[in-house]
């Protein structure tokens, strides 16, 4: 019998819509740290999906990202702005235009095709060398989408993309990856994943190709990943050391302080993460709370975070909810699960 | 391309640098099984030191002094609060503690120094070029290859000709075993850590001649480099190690200055490419030919 528990995305799904509505709240300028945390519960979302499925590690998502912004990027950037921006574009992508929702389709599509075929070579390894793999890859993207001035900016800043992604994008953006991640999860490809990562030996006897279930984890992230770039370049200027190390550093620094194992895991770390994150960037340029007077000076944001992440590793591997799902107790969810058993 | 004897000087210095930081890194991985992602601010730390000297007005010796106290605090304070509690988790954890180890020592180091970074002058002289048979020739091409050399050679010694050497091969072939055999875990730990300390000190000793502006990504690149190059060769063992570290550098080194610049700028796509391809065909390294069945 297969049983829904609803709330292990309706969890997740309400925090998103509390940050949102507490987003509302606030002054116009802090209303940008809420939407940027939002776009980062994307992200985080998508990275959940592989790393936290299969239990190997990825540093090459931030390459989709990256392939996200540059897709939804290249095709909403004004025409008549293209010359200035990308003088050196390749002729096809002069002249072609895109919507909003339209670039963020292509973006997540990007994305996806992009960790489908990164994926069939790399799917093989696990452990230290996956790391260092999908490492490979970051460079490699990062490297490219410097220098190939036909396909982006190269190292100017995706200037004057229509700045589309507000609150209720980026909060929509967020809810749509923590339902697709959650339909994976709960679905034949999920389980098996996760059984391969509990015992590799015992899923294989039982007939589950480790390699073909990561390859979809890998793609089903690979689209996440792209959707949360085109929502990042449609909130700020995106530039190419915007989508490198900083950011794939702060995105598994929100996983694994979360929990990597779970869904609920990601959302949370990520929030709280980034309101540690944003806080703390706010209290740089002087702030007061409780009365006190605070006035940080700029770079211990990311000290701070720094030092959690290595905290939460060495004392609590398994994170902030301990890698598990947000399991409500008396809530009568089993009169939703038993319409939906299959 | 031409590649001139130039190039190839340049190439043997980033070589043999690359090299030192190969062996730094697998010291540590023979024993703890930890691939330190914050080497290289491990030797950020140290450039720091040797700039700060040189900005107070101290003496060169005592400034390469200060370098190696500083680095090898830190390597045994990296050791006492990270490594330790780590020990025994699986590789990617320890691999994602390094990395958040390495942005939290270079936001410290953003913190106090600044983005702009500091000068080392103390020891620009290593920096000028010596005249050999009519061809240009810094000498830090010169003493990096020797100290290189030295290096391996008393490493070689001490892990071949002593106890704590033999301990140390020990323990890096099977840790549990070599416990059992009366081999401390604790001291050759810290050993290890220390001599891989040792070499970060070094190293930056001498990247610090070749880039006198210490900045807080300093290095940074530089291990993402040899630790691609470490995995090339063959993680598992020294030599191979050390064998992968100096073959990326020297081809680096060499295609960096002999390449038109609308090429080498595409350099770390052809290295990291290359990098997955050696993951993919030969997962134990492209220098390692034991028979060991273990994969990296």
């Amino acid at each position: 019998m297969r049983r829904y528990h609803l709330d292990e995305v309706v969890g997740p799904v309400v925090l998103v819509v509390a940050a949102a509505l507490l987003g509302t709240l606030v002054s116009i300028s802090t209303q940008t740290y809420f939407t940027d945390t939002l776009v980062k519960v994307a992200i985080v979302v998508g990275l959940y999906v592989f790393i936290g499925n299969s239990g190997v590690l990825s540093f090459g998502h931030i390459s989709f990202v990256a392939l996200g912004a540059w897709t939804a990027g290249v095709l909403t950037v004004p025409p008549s702005e293209k010359p200035a921006i990308m003088p050196n574009l390749a002729g096809f992508l002069q002249h072609r235009h895109a919507d909003n929702v339209e670039s963020l389709l292509l973006a997540a599509l990007v994305g996806g095709i992009a960790a489908f075929l990164v994926g069939i070579p790399l799917m093989r390894l696990s452990g230290l060398a996956a790391g260092i793999a999908t490492f490979a890859v970051l460079e490699i993207t990062h490297n490219l989408l410097q220098y190939q001035e036909r396909i982006g900016p190269g190292l100017n800043a995706f200037s004057s993309v229509p700045e589309t992604t507000g609150l209720r994008q980026a909060a929509l953006g967020a809810v749509v990856c923590i339902v697709v991640a959650f339909l994976y999860a709960r679905s034949r490809f999920g389980r098996l994943l996760r059984a391969t990562r509990e015992d590799d030996a015992a899923a294989r006897a039982v007939g589950a190709s480790v390699y073909r279930q990561r390859l979809i984890a890998f793609t089903v992230s690979g689209f996440l990943a792209g959707l949360g770039g085109g929502l990042y370049v449609h909130l700020l200027p995106v530039q190419v050391n915007s989508v490198y190390l900083d950011l794939t550093f702060i995105t598994l620094a929100m996983l694994v302080v979360g929990g990597a194992t779970s869904l609920f895991g990601a959302v949370v770390g990520a929030l709280a993460v980034s309101a540690l994150d944003s806080w703390l960037s706010v209290a740089e340029n002087g702030t007061s709370l409780f009365g006190w007077h605070i006035d940080l000076p700029a770079g211990t944001a990311e000290i701070v975070v720094g030092v959690l992440m290595a905290a939460v590793l060495i004392l609590r591997p398994s994170g902030l909810t301990g890698g598990r799902e947000l399991r409500l107790r008396g809530v009568p969810w089993r009169a939703f699960a038993s319409r939906a058993q299959a | 391309m031409t590649v001139t004897w130039q190039n190839l000087a340049d190439g043997l210095l980033l070589g043999s640098v690359y090299a030192l930081m190969a062996v730094g890194i697998g010291l540590v991985f023979g024993v703890l099984r930890l691939v330190n992602f914050a080497y290289g601010q491990l030797v950020m730390a140290g450039a720091f030191a040797l700039a700060l000297a040189s900005q107070w007005g101290w003496p060169a010796w005592a400034g390469i002094v200060l370098c190696f106290a500083v680095v090898l605090a830190l390597s045994a304070a990296m050791e006492w609060v990270v490594f330790r509690p780590l020990r025994g988790h699986s590789p990617a954890v320890m691999l994602v503690a390094t990395f958040a180890v390495a942005f939290l020592l270079q936001s410290i180091a953003l913190l106090w120094f600044g983005s702009l970074g500091k000068i080392a002058t103390s020891l620009t002289f290593l920096g000028r070029f010596w005249t050999i048979g009519g061809v240009d020739i810094r000498k830090i091409a010169i003493v990096a290859v020797i100290v290189a050399a030295v290096c391996l050679l008393l490493l070689t010694v001490l892990l071949g000709r002593t106890e704590i050497g033999l301990h140390m091969r020990a323990a890096s072939m099977d840790f549990s075993t070599a416990r059992m055999l009366g081999v401390r875990a604790n001291r050759v730990i810290s050993f290890a850590v220390l001599i891989s300390g040792a070499l970060a000190a070094v190293v930056a000793v001498m990247l610090t001649v070749q880039t006198p502006l210490v900045t807080p990504d300093f290095a940074l690149r530089d291990t993402i480099v040899v630790l691609a190059g470490v995995v090339v060769g063959g993680l598992n063992r020294p030599i191979p190690a050390t064998l992968g570290g100096f073959a990326i550098g020297f081809a680096s080194g060499v295609l960096g200055g002999a390449l038109p610049t609308d090429q080498s700028q595409y350099l770390p796509t052809f290295v990291f490419v290359a990098v997955i391809l050696v993951l993919l065909v030969r997962p134990r390294g492209l220098f390692d030919f034991s028979r060991t069945v273990e994969r990296v």
